[in-house]
């Protein structure tokens, strides 16, 4: 049984949309800083999932509805200040009580880490629907709404005073963000989903500064990372999610130093489209 | 008065030495994370200690493999990341979360990838459980002095430095001008919540100690304007909720769906949460 | 200038000397030279970008210089630390921050000690007279992040002062304040610094405020300094031969003004090749104002 087998098809298939949606959708979780917001996303879609086994309803459901709670939760806490604290607060008793539901059951051990570190060959034909119609849905939102939502988070006063309310982008983001990380999960796991959503983008960011080309960079670099990650796990027998940690690293490695070597500076996280790609955005954006 | 005492703590809770090792090494680390989690709450890095946690998973796992106690393993590895995190900037405002939260992945691959071969070349089982959700009631009571030795370090290393720390929080400018070594101060501080995460890590696991180190000391600094007592409270509020977790983890115990009880870091982390929850606003002085 | 620095006399608490900083390819400071005695108050006037923030860093220390010398009580650079006082421009503080107003002042005589601090009656009363030298008892029990921009100024201050140093340096201090708040802040340095006998260096991109308790003044600008006292100072010869265009000093009421010469506009070539025109400035400064 080879890596290239039918057997194995519905894993590529899966993790190909997987990596797409990580692209475009990590692409703006580099852009808006939130990289902390990624993180804990998926740690209470681990909840989720763990509620979902119990109940023996299916996992996707339950990480997809957890993840929606999850990133709403977060963006509410967050504009009433203090966002760090309560937000790491809520988030670890999330994991808490996901690891309660998962004790009650009598598969403790494996299926937390299946949850948490991924499972490459737990990925069934069945699953390849729900999870190309919901990164479907990510991927189409998020290029429908490019340019507002590149406007949005660059500068926020100039969207503003070009119709483009922030709240709601943020909204928008943050939905997006929770379906992306519900189809991810299983794939890669919980803890390691929001590497491949920084690592790609923050390696594209640094070879271009023009948006489009970085996010299709972006999409191209996660698409390697789990293509190799998936091929090494096959054949090691040694979990997905280590590798696609791994290769992250490099990605993010290789970027900074790439932009070290040619500004004798490293990268500061700041705006992506050239001041002349910006102002043509505010010209073009209507809504 | 006794039927009260009965219906709260279940028969044989004083008695039994597990709990006993329990309440000692949760109750040091506690008071540690308390007093050293309020620093790192003051600086802002809350994210850095969840981060150091996470990579000591690592430490942990890798620490299975060879066969000694977890401790050394998060410790080491803990203290490791907190010198590379330095490095790469973590004390700078800029691109930090990035930058913490591609460590963290990686070190969390490292260490699922121990964790697997824990599993699968050595005899441990639940290696997944322990190291992630900690391993209250089974610490060996051989361990605590070790506990406490790390715990006296990372209290110690606080301690000492408390003034200049104090200052370079608050304005790394004016203690710049003091003569304050800030960037080396800033280490050793990382240092002390990397050995303090490991810590907690053995008692309610790596990826819940994040609520030890923060959570109390968030709430200390909700509940008083004056450092040291914030500090204080900090340790207090965390040493109610190991203690309390601890007995309801051991009550738990007939609790449905009636296995093994529920497991003490839950407990734990929703206690502190709900003290957070339950803490007053500190008020809102109108300049002028 | 040339040959050794001047022996400094016993009321001389600041020496700077032929200071020359070259920083990132750009010439910041050239050949800067003033001194100070106890109790001065001297305004270190220049525009943004002149070299204030770069000459009050490489006083403190934390900026080596790359030539010249700097010499504070006569002590050089390494043993300066409990001499010279320092009030930052402004310090970003979070509102929830556990530290209250009489904290910052009480680390101000301590924050570099290593332990933790005893409780001491005679550390209270100090704190407390500092407090109330600068007036900011009322609200001494409040969060530093708090604080207003003029009640956070007094808490510095009384910060720096409270460990007695012999040369206080404050990073425009007016620049976010009200005009209320600010003669109320340039009064009680004044005050202060005459009770204390401090040396006071004020940096200040306008020098009216400062007009009313300026005992001398060092003006800055593209990098090169001209000392005395404000007749001597602010005069149009002086300032055209500073700036390297003509400009005027013109008197209004009690208040002075420095505006650019007729045909106001054009980039004058800089003294040296080092610093292309216009370099040392980023923003235009605000005393050439365009005549009409």
């Amino acid at each position: 049984m080879g890596m290239f087998s039918s057997f194995m098809a519905s894993t590529w298939v899966v993790a190909s949309i997987v990596a797409v949606v990580a692209g475009v959708v990590g692409f703006f979780v580099v852009l808006r800083g939130a990289a902390f917001v990624a993180d804990a996303v998926p740690q209470g879609a681990f909840t989720g999932a763990a509620a979902a086994s119990l109940l023996g309803v299916s996992t996707l459901l339950g990480v997809a509805v957890a993840a929606l709670v999850g990133a709403l939760g977060i963006g509410w806490l967050g504009r009433r200040g203090r966002r760090d604290v309560a937000t790491a607060l809520a988030l670890v008793v999330m994991l808490g009580l996901g690891a309660l539901f998962l004790s009650f059951s009598s598969e403790y051990a494996p299926e937390i880490y299946s949850l948490l570190f991924g499972e490459v060959l737990g990925v069934s034909v069945t699953q390849i629907a729900p999870v190309a119609i919901l990164g479907g849905l990510c991927v189409l939102a998020t290029l429908a709404l490019f340019r507002p939502l590149l406007l949005s988070s660059l500068m926020p006063e100039l969207a503003e005073a070009r119709g483009v309310r922030a709240g709601r982008m943020e909204l928008v983001f943050l939905i997006v963000l929770a379906l992306a990380t519900s189809m991810t999960l299983p794939v890669t796991g919980a803890l390691l989903i929001f590497s491949l959503m920084i690592g790609p983008p923050a390696a594209a960011r640094s070879l271009t500064s023009r948006p489009l080309p970085a996010m299709l960079l972006s999409v191209l670099t996660a698409l390697v990372v789990v293509w190799l990650s998936i091929a090494a796990a096959y054949q090691t027998n040694w979990p997905v999610g280590f590798f696609v940690g791994a290769l992250g690293a490099v990605c993010y490695a290789v970027g900074r130093s790439w932009s070290a070597v040619r500004r004798r500076r490293p990268v500061p996280a700041g705006p992506v489209a050239t001041a002349l790609e910006t102002g043509a955005l505010a010209a073009n954006v209507r809504l | 008065m006794s039927h009260l005492l009965q219906l709260i703590v279940e028969p044989g809770f004083f008695g039994s030495a597990p709990v006993r090792s329990a309440l000692i090494a949760g109750g040091i680390v506690a008071v540690v994370s308390g007093i050293v989690g309020s620093f790192a709450v003051l600086r802002g890095q809350s994210y850095a200690g969840h981060a150091l946690a996470d990579i000591s998973v690592a430490g942990g796992s890798a620490s299975f493999l060879v066969g000694v106690s977890p401790l050394w393993g998060f410790a080491g590895v803990g203290v490791l990341a907190a010198g590379v995190m330095d490095m790469i900037g973590v004390q700078r405002p800029r691109g930090r979360d990035l930058a913490t939260g591609i460590v963290r992945g990686a070190g969390l691959g490292l260490g699922a990838l121990f964790l697997y071969w824990d599993t699968t070349h050595t005899s441990t089982t639940g290696a997944t459980i322990t190291i992630l959700f900690g391993s209250m009631f089974t610490i060996p009571s051989s361990l605590i002095p070790v506990i406490a030795l790390f715990s006296a370090l990372a209290l110690g290393l606080v301690l000492v430095l408390y003034r200049p720390l104090l200052l370079s929080s608050t304005a790394a400018d004016l203690a710049a001008a003091r003569g304050i070594r800030v960037r080396l101060v800033g280490v050793l501080c990382l240092v002390a919540i990397a050995l303090t995460v490991s810590l907690s890590a053995m008692t309610i696991g790596a990826i819940l100690s994040t609520a030890l180190l923060i959570g109390p000391a968030a709430t200390g600094l909700r509940l008083t304007s004056r450092p040291g007592l914030a500090m204080v409270w900090a340790a207090l509020i965390g040493l109610a909720a190991t203690w309390l977790g601890v007995l309801l983890a051991y009550d738990s115990f007939y609790w449905p769906p009636g296995r093994h009880g529920w497991p003490v870091s839950f407990f734990v982390v929703t206690l502190i949460f709900v003290f957070y929850l339950l803490s007053p606003r500190p008020v809102r002085r109108v300049p002028g | 200038m040339t040959g050794q620095p001047p022996a400094t006399s016993p009321a001389e608490v600041l020496s700077v000397h032929g200071l020359n900083v070259r920083l990132g390819g750009r010439q910041i400071l050239r050949d800067v030279s003033f001194t100070m005695r106890e109790g001065e108050f001297t305004g270190l006037i220049g525009a943004n970008g002149a070299g204030k923030t770069t000459l009050l860093k490489v006083i403190l220390g934390l900026q080596p210089p790359t030539t010249g010398t700097v010499r504070v009580a006569g002590q050089t650079r390494s043993r300066r630390a409990g001499l010279v006082g320092y009030v930052p421009q402004k310090i970003a503080l979070d509102p929830d921050m556990p530290l209250r107003a009489r904290d910052l002042v009480g680390l101000g005589l301590d924050g570099q000690r290593l332990g933790l601090p005893l409780p001491s009656a005679r550390r209270r009363k100090l704190v407390g007279e500092m407090l109330s030298a600068v007036g900011a008892e009322r609200f001494a029990d409040a969060r530093v992040g708090n604080l207003s921009g003029g009640e956070q100024q007094r808490v510095l201050i009384a910060h720096a002062l409270i460990s007695r140093p012999r040369l206080l340096l404050l990073d425009e201090p007016l620049a976010n304040l009200d005009i209320g708040s600010e003669q109320d802040v340039v009064s009680v340095l004044g005050q202060v610094a005459k009770e204390q006998q401090v040396a006071v260096l004020i940096s200040a991109h306008d020098m009216n405020p400062l007009l009313p308790v300026m005992d001398r003044l060092v003006y800055l600008a593209a990098g090169r300094a001209a000392t005395g006292t404000t007749a001597e100072v602010v005069r149009t010869d002086v300032l055209s031969d500073l700036y390297g265009q003509h400009v005027d000093v013109i008197r209004v009421h009690d208040r002075i003004l420095v505006v650019a010469g007729r045909g106001g506009g054009t980039r004058v070539p800089a003294p040296s090749a080092d610093a292309p025109a216009g370099h040392c400035e980023d923003e235009p400064d605000p005393h050439l104002a365009e005549s009409a």
